[in-house]
């Protein structure tokens, strides 16, 4: 009889809950009672309410049980060892929990399923085929592929990733490069952590397939500091791929070359703005580039240069197995595809969601998410990091779609959602966030460097009654000048949670509150 | 933690010259450097500046730019606690005082016997499983005043 495979997550998040002791455990006991067991440590589901979420593989699929503590792993061994059989923790099959059944998984495909370890799991689960199209193609069928797709650069900006492609695949030069942004420093977002850590290959695949159609052969993975469990499976999995022929000369039998490298940032946070990163890749400060030259055509080391956040780069992979035209069946209006979702902060089930471009903030927020864990109303909803805006509930009608939250005086940025109750200050939200742009600031343009700092004074001042009024209209001016001022978007982007602080919710920088329009 | 090696040149020459031709290499270096000493020594900034051909002011530059180099030694063990957001919405700010005043240190400092060092950390990407903290590489989530006395008490021993 062949062993029991039992899933527990190595993902940061589940085992910051202890999943690695679940393990231990489990190991443990299954020889104490002599059940010959076999634990994988898959990446997460992306349902982390019910993390750590041990899994236990059955003829007829996987039953999950969650969430299991060291306390409970013997008796959940047992239980799943009898035939998957009951425990007051058994979930039955993880995709049939609403959460997951009602996502729209394409980047997230394999993601909790397969052992990010195992090259020939990936490829069991349909890995290496979008590779395996893509070389069948010529170069600019492969960007072409990409450009009808309609994907947009899933790190905040939205750009649409074909037309980068096109950029650089353009520029005749002796060495260009492609570099995934994986400097995910944004607060409330851990999709790109939970793909390099759970699907660490589709990665790799999705960087070997922009290589070979802008003609690349060198590419570069910046990772912060932050996720060294992402740096460990992904320094493992070019090894594995290189290994396996699917990196290096002659990639995957054919005339192909291209090779990858781990790089670990070092704690700065505008290192994951394209242009300070590339300047970090080089070994210097981590400084903001004025643009033109775009990194298109002068970008690492001055040669033309992909540089897309992990997000983009995972997705490839699905888009040329599976087609331009399936990929952009989901989605609205210019916001084609999926999005991998993060809900976090003070929410009932948070997780990574992957759905269609379209659905409410209030659908997200209130229905999937099941509102605030604590209990109490939500109150404000930050959306796409610290450079995103807070929405009020009145708010919560909006799509999720990059126009429409620019409409609305926000962004969607990567993606993260981080809900907060009405114990909220608004105004200290404000502060803070003035705060972390000094603090992260790179120094190079006067708005950012200098107006951050100041933007804290006058908010202090606003917060302690001083001229308020006076104060407040200095304030506005001052988020003006840093939003059109600034060189990039950490100058530029922190007026969005100031500002919307400021409009949304006045009552907590002691102004009256805003009259809302009846809800 | 590991104990860092005590300050030795040669050492620090040789993880540098080994590094010396890895495109864009200062920044594997300096992480390699504080990997092997804990924290990056002044005479380590000459050393690099003279086998990368940089001036030291470059290097310097760039050694404190980075949140993550030292200049000194860290405590033994060093304790980085999610200020961010998503933290923030889950009751970080009131660890962080906890922290704080048990520890008896604010934030960016080391205990007074050289224990624990304590730090801010900007998104440690646990935001799911929120308030969440590093102590020494090891993850730790879901804190609340009870986990985190026990993670400082395992700390200060």
């Amino acid at each position: 009889m062949s062993d029991l495979r039992i899933f527990v997550p190595g993902d940061a998040a589940a085992v910051a809950v202890g999943a690695d002791e679940v393990a231990r455990t489990i190991e443990a006991t299954a020889e104490r009672i002599r059940t010959q067991v076999t634990v994988v440590r898959n990446g997460s589901r992306g349902l982390h309410w019910l993390e750590p979420m041990v899994e236990v593989e059955t003829a007829t699929g996987r039953i999950a049980y969650g969430p299991v503590g060291v306390a409970e792993a013997e008796s959940v061994l047992r239980a799943a060892a009898d035939n998957a059989g009951a425990h007051p923790l058994r979930l039955g099959r993880p995709e049939e929990i609403p959460f997951l059944k009602n996502q729209t998984r394409l980047t997230f495909a394999r993601c909790g399923i397969v052992d990010p370890r195992s090259l020939d799991d990936y490829r069991a689960h349909g890995g290496y085929k979008g590779l395996e199209r893509a070389l069948a193609m010529t170069a600019l069928a492969v960007v072409e592929e990409v450009t009808q797709s309609g994907l947009r650069g899933r790190g905040g900006a939205g750009f649409p990733t074909g037309i980068k492609w096109k950029t650089v695949a353009e520029t005749a030069a002796d060495q260009k490069y492609i570099v995934c942004n994986a400097d995910e420093g944004d607060s409330g977002t851990f999709a790109d952590r939970m793909i390099m850590e759970g699907d660490p290959f589709v990665l790799v695949e999705g960087m070997t397939i922009a290589g070979l159609a802008v003609g690349a052969t060198q590419g570069y993975i910046y990772v912060r500091s932050e996720y060294p469990h992402a740096v460990a499976v992904l320094s493992d999995a070019i090894r594995t791929a290189r290994k396996g022929g699917l990196l290096g000369d002659n990639v995957a039998g054919s005339q192909l070359t291209f090779d990858l490298e781990v790089r670990v940032g070092a704690g700065a946070y505008v290192c994951g703005e394209e242009t300070a990163l590339l300047d970090s890749l080089e070994g210097k400060r981590g400084m903001v580039r004025a643009k033109p030259p775009l990194p298109a055509h002068k970008g690492l080391f001055g040669k033309p240069t992909v540089i897309n956040n992990v997000l983009s780069l995972a997705t490839v992979p699905i888009i040329l197995e599976k087609g331009a035209v399936f990929y952009k069946e989901f989605g609205m209006g210019r916001s084609r595809g999926t999005m991998p979702i993060q809900l976090a902060g003070n929410i009932k089930y948070p997780g990574l969601y992957e759905t269609a471009f379209g659905v409410t903030l209030g659908e997200l927020v209130e229905h999937i998410g099941g509102g605030t864990a604590t209990g109490r109303p939500v109150r404000a909803v930050q959306v796409g990091g610290p450079l995103g805006a807070y929405f009020p509930r009145s708010l919560f009608d909006v799509p999720f779609d990059y126009e429409a939250f620019a409409k609305a005086d926000g962004l969607i940025g990567h993606g993260g959602i981080v809900v907060f109750d009405d114990s909220v200050d608004m105004a200290k939200q404000a502060r803070f966030a003035m705060e972390f742009c000094a603090i992260e600031s790179c120094g190079k343009c006067t708005p950012c460097r200098v107006g951050s700092t100041r933007g804290v004074e006058v908010i202090d001042r606003i917060i302690a009654n001083r001229d308020r009024v006076a104060n407040t209209a200095l304030l506005e001016d001052l988020c003006n000048t840093m939003k059109f001022g600034s060189l990039c978007a950490l100058g530029g982007f922190t007026p969005y949670p100031v500002m919307s602080a400021l409009t949304h919710f006045p009552e907590d920088f002691g102004a009256p509150p805003r009259l809302q329009a009846a809800e | 933690m590991p104990l860092s090696a005590p300050w030795n040149p040669d050492t620090a020459r040789a993880i540098i010259i080994e590094k010396q031709t890895v495109p864009g290499g200062l920044l594997p270096i300096l992480h390699a450097l504080q990997e092997e000493f804990g924290y990056i020594d002044r005479e380590a900034v000459r050393l690099i500046a003279d086998i990368l051909n940089l001036s030291r002011a470059e290097v310097h530059g760039v050694v404190t730019f980075y949140h993550d180099f030292r200049q000194r030694p860290a405590g033994q063990h060093v304790f980085k606690l999610c200020r961010a957001e998503s933290c923030q919405a889950r009751g970080g700010d009131a660890l962080a005082a906890r922290a704080s005043a048990r520890l008896g240190v604010a934030f960016g400092d080391t205990t007074a016997d050289g224990r624990v060092t304590l730090e801010p950390v900007y998104c440690l990407g646990l935001c799911s499983v929120s308030p969440a903290a590093m102590l020494d590489g090891k993850v730790v989530a879901r804190l609340d005043e009870k986990k985190l006395d026990a993670l400082l008490a395992e700390a200060e021993r």
